[in-house]
């Protein structure tokens, strides 16, 4: 688990400062400390938290918006934003049950469909952001109307149909499949391959050139990288990746006319709460997935304290404003 | 005027300085005219379907609808324009708006002596949250989108927490802010106007308007520059948030009350669409705020027309959609890509000869002379 490059060994009191600088850092290391901190309140205010059918089941919780954040982190690193996200959730989601409607035959015809679907909703975003040269603020806030209005003028208003139970296998059983005892949910092994593999395409070049393009994209098209090409490819693993997290939300909650709403929001703010530079260039995809933990552990523990849930929120909203002010403050000097 | 600068004014560098200074002036004026030529052909386009079906697209009851649209969401992208002209971004707006019109009517409480309470309390709020939104940004270094999402929530948060429902109530004498008409117009409309007009100078005549350009133009520059980078955006987002709370107060008098679900209505980003529809670049430095009204203006006329023609209104959105991003696209080529500038600007050059003379009337290079001076 290599959060930061370049960590040099030293002597043991060198290591010492070293760890709290990194914990202080406002960096990938801050976010996992937030993350065992919060973890720690909330075992400490509800012990049976630590247990791990708890835990399994925090882990089948947070897995779509894991998945979600690493696709979002993609976009992010690479300098764009990915607004769409949510609305396409709701799409696939909506997608699947109306088409599927409870065959369990139509299954995976119906994914192979939503994972076309989602390549070709990135594909628009990619090529309208980099050959189009629209921001792609305002390219994936165009797709988020047109897939909004798209999905609700296809369904009459109201989602109808149903999901069929092996599509639901993904976002709602584990193994061993024995209710209420501890059990390895399928989604959580989902989010650790998609994780891993992210880990592995960041360390390749395509990784490399991707924060080369966010960090500086005229120096990246001068040492000879594609950057529309590879802005677009960030674009299409976001939208497979909220295709992937539709499957799991799909099965975790079930169709509603609500779903993926504001989800994009909670996608970026998990990603920034990792240390991840909106505008791109900084960052690492570990910590974006340790920001998304970290947010769905704090719901957790606005849960455990019984907070009016409208005011969550707001709790929301300070968080990421004093996390970025925490890493800005030691970012520039 | 300039465009024959490039043959005539052939040697030296006055002619180079001349001509970048006659380009970046032509550049924008052409901007703002295709928002207005886009909001034309939108008005023929729309005018001729209504038409076909029997209706009238301009009767006084449609244009009346129209601008009523417009001034709401005007108040709020006017102040948007100003915020994004510094490269910066408010997405509390929305949320801003909602709770305005909650602290305009509540402090009102139906007393008409207490209309200007009302008034001053909201804006006062309204300028409080600007004032946080631009500290946060400029001292805190927060990012934009951060900063002001937070805020969003922050406010969210608040109000879903304290008010269940419509809550106060504003005097009659206030609401005639939201119905009064002087023929088809109304008035909130003319104060939405004098508002944008406000900006215009602001923008074109004073030394805030210019610093705000150069700090959306290149922020390192404009503090290298002497420029007080902080001070101006927080001017920025405190007249931006103005803005808000002023369209908050229009809602207090069109509804009677204020209502917290205004924020669902999707302000915040329907007044960036609008923004960057006006032609003013997203990533700051250029745009105007008559181009924001056209922006405005084209999403009313979509709107109304959309009501007229009696289209699904999840179909609307799929339009609307569609419509911002291609409008953003055809002007996104010329904007952001100096090639591409380039190239218009020789096309334009090479025009036949026939035309040159005519443009270079004698003379002509000593206003700009001038100019570059």
């Amino acid at each position: 688990m290599t959060l930061t490059a370049d960590t040099s060994r030293g002597t043991a009191r060198g290591t010492a400062r070293q760890w709290r600088e990194r914990l202080l850092s406002g960096g990938s290391w801050t976010v996992l400390a937030l993350l065992v901190v919060v973890f720690t309140v909330i075992i400490v205010i509800n012990p049976s938290f630590a247990e791990p059918v708890s835990l399994m089941a925090f882990a089948k919780q947070a897995a779509p918006l894991v998945v979600l954040a690493v696709g979002q982190y993609f976009v992010i690193v690479s300098g764009e934003f990915d607004l769409s996200v949510g609305s396409l959730v709701g799409a696939q989601v909506v997608i699947a049950a109306r088409l599927i409607d409870g065959e369990e035959a139509l299954t995976w015809p119906v994914l192979a469909l939503m994972v076309v679907f989602g390549l070709v909703v990135g594909l628009v975003n990619g090529l309208v952001t980099t050959l189009l040269r629209v921001p792609s603020f305002i390219a994936t806030l165009g797709m988020m109307l047109v897939l909004y209005g798209a999905i609700r003028l296809w369904t009459g208003g109201a989602p109808t149909g149903a999901l069929s139970e092996s599509f639901r296998v993904l976002g709602r059983k584990g193994f061993p499949d024995v209710p209420g005892e501890f059990q390895v949910p399928y989604a959580l092994l989902v989010a650790l391959v998609v994780v891993g593999i992210a880990v592995l395409l960041m360390r390749r070049p395509f990784g490399r050139s991707l924060v080369a393009a966010g960090d500086n994209a005229v120096a990246a098209t001068y040492s000879g990288a594609s950057v529309w090409w590879l802005r677009t490819r960030a674009f299409l693993l976001s939208s497979f990746l909220a295709t992937v997290a539709a499957v799991l939300i799909g099965g975790y909650a079930g169709v509603t006319a609500q779903v993926g709403q504001g989800l994009e929001f909670m996608a970026i703010t998990a990603v920034v709460l990792g240390g991840v530079a909106l505008g791109g260039g900084r960052g690492t995809v570990v910590a974006a997935m340790v920001g998304a933990l970290a947010l769905e552990a704090l719901f957790t523990l606005f849960n455990q304290l019984a907070l009016p849930s409208t005011i969550r929120p707001a709790v929301q909203g300070v968080i990421i404003i004093v996390a970025v002010a925490y890493a800005a403050r030691r970012q520039r000097t | 005027m300039t465009i024959s600068t490039g043959s005539t004014g052939s040697t030296g560098s006055t002619a180079a300085t001349s001509r970048t200074a006659g380009a970046r002036r032509r550049y924008h004026l052409g901007s703002t005219e295709i928002v207005y030529l886009a909001l034309i052909g939108i008005l023929l386009v729309a005018g001729v379907l209504v038409a076909v079906q029997g209706g009238n697209l301009f009767a006084q009851q449609n244009i009346s609808y129209m601008l009523t649209q417009t001034s709401l969401l005007g108040f709020v992208a006017v102040g948007q324009t100003l915020v994004v002209l510094c490269r910066s971004l408010d997405l509390s707006v929305g949320y801003v708006v909602a709770l305005c019109s909650l602290i305009g009517a509540t402090t009102m409480a139906g007393d008409p002596s207490r209309v200007w309470l009302g008034v001053v309390a909201a804006l006062a709020v309204a300028a409080g949250v600007g004032l946080v939104n631009g500290l946060l940004i400029s001292a805190l270094r927060v990012n934009a989108f951060i900063a002001t999402l937070g805020m969003g929530l922050i406010i969210k948060g608040f109000l879903d927490t304290r008010f269940k429902g419509p809550e106060g109530e504003v005097p009659f004498a206030f609401q005639t802010f939201g119905y009064t008409r002087i023929g088809p117009v109304p008035v909130s409309t003319i104060v939405m106007l004098l508002v944008a007009a406000a900006a215009f100078v602001l923008l074109t005549r004073t030394r805030a308007g210019y610093h705000m350009f150069a700090v959306g133009g290149n922020l390192d520059v404009a503090r290298l520059s002497g420029v007080r980078t902080g001070r101006t955006l927080v001017l920025a987002h405190v007249l931006c948030s103005l803005c808000a709370g002023v369209a908050g107060l229009l809602i207090a008098a069109r509804f009677g009350t204020g209502n917290a679900l205004v924020y669902s209505y999707g302000l915040d980003l329907d007044s960036i669409a609008a923004v960057v529809l006006g032609g003013t670049l997203l990533f700051g430095g250029r745009g105007s705020v008559v181009g924001t009204i056209g922006g405005v203006v084209i999403l009313a006329v979509l709107d109304t027309a959309f009501n007229v023609l009696d289209v699904n209104p999840f179909f609307k959105d799929v339009l609307r959609g569609a419509i911002i991003i291609a409008a953003v696209a055809l002007y996104a080529r010329r904007q952001i890509d100096p090639a591409s500038r380039r190239v218009r600007f020789g096309a334009r050059g090479s025009v036949p000869p026939g035309s040159v003379p005519r443009d270079s009337v004698p003379g002509d290079s000593v206003p700009r002379g001038g100019d570059a001076a």
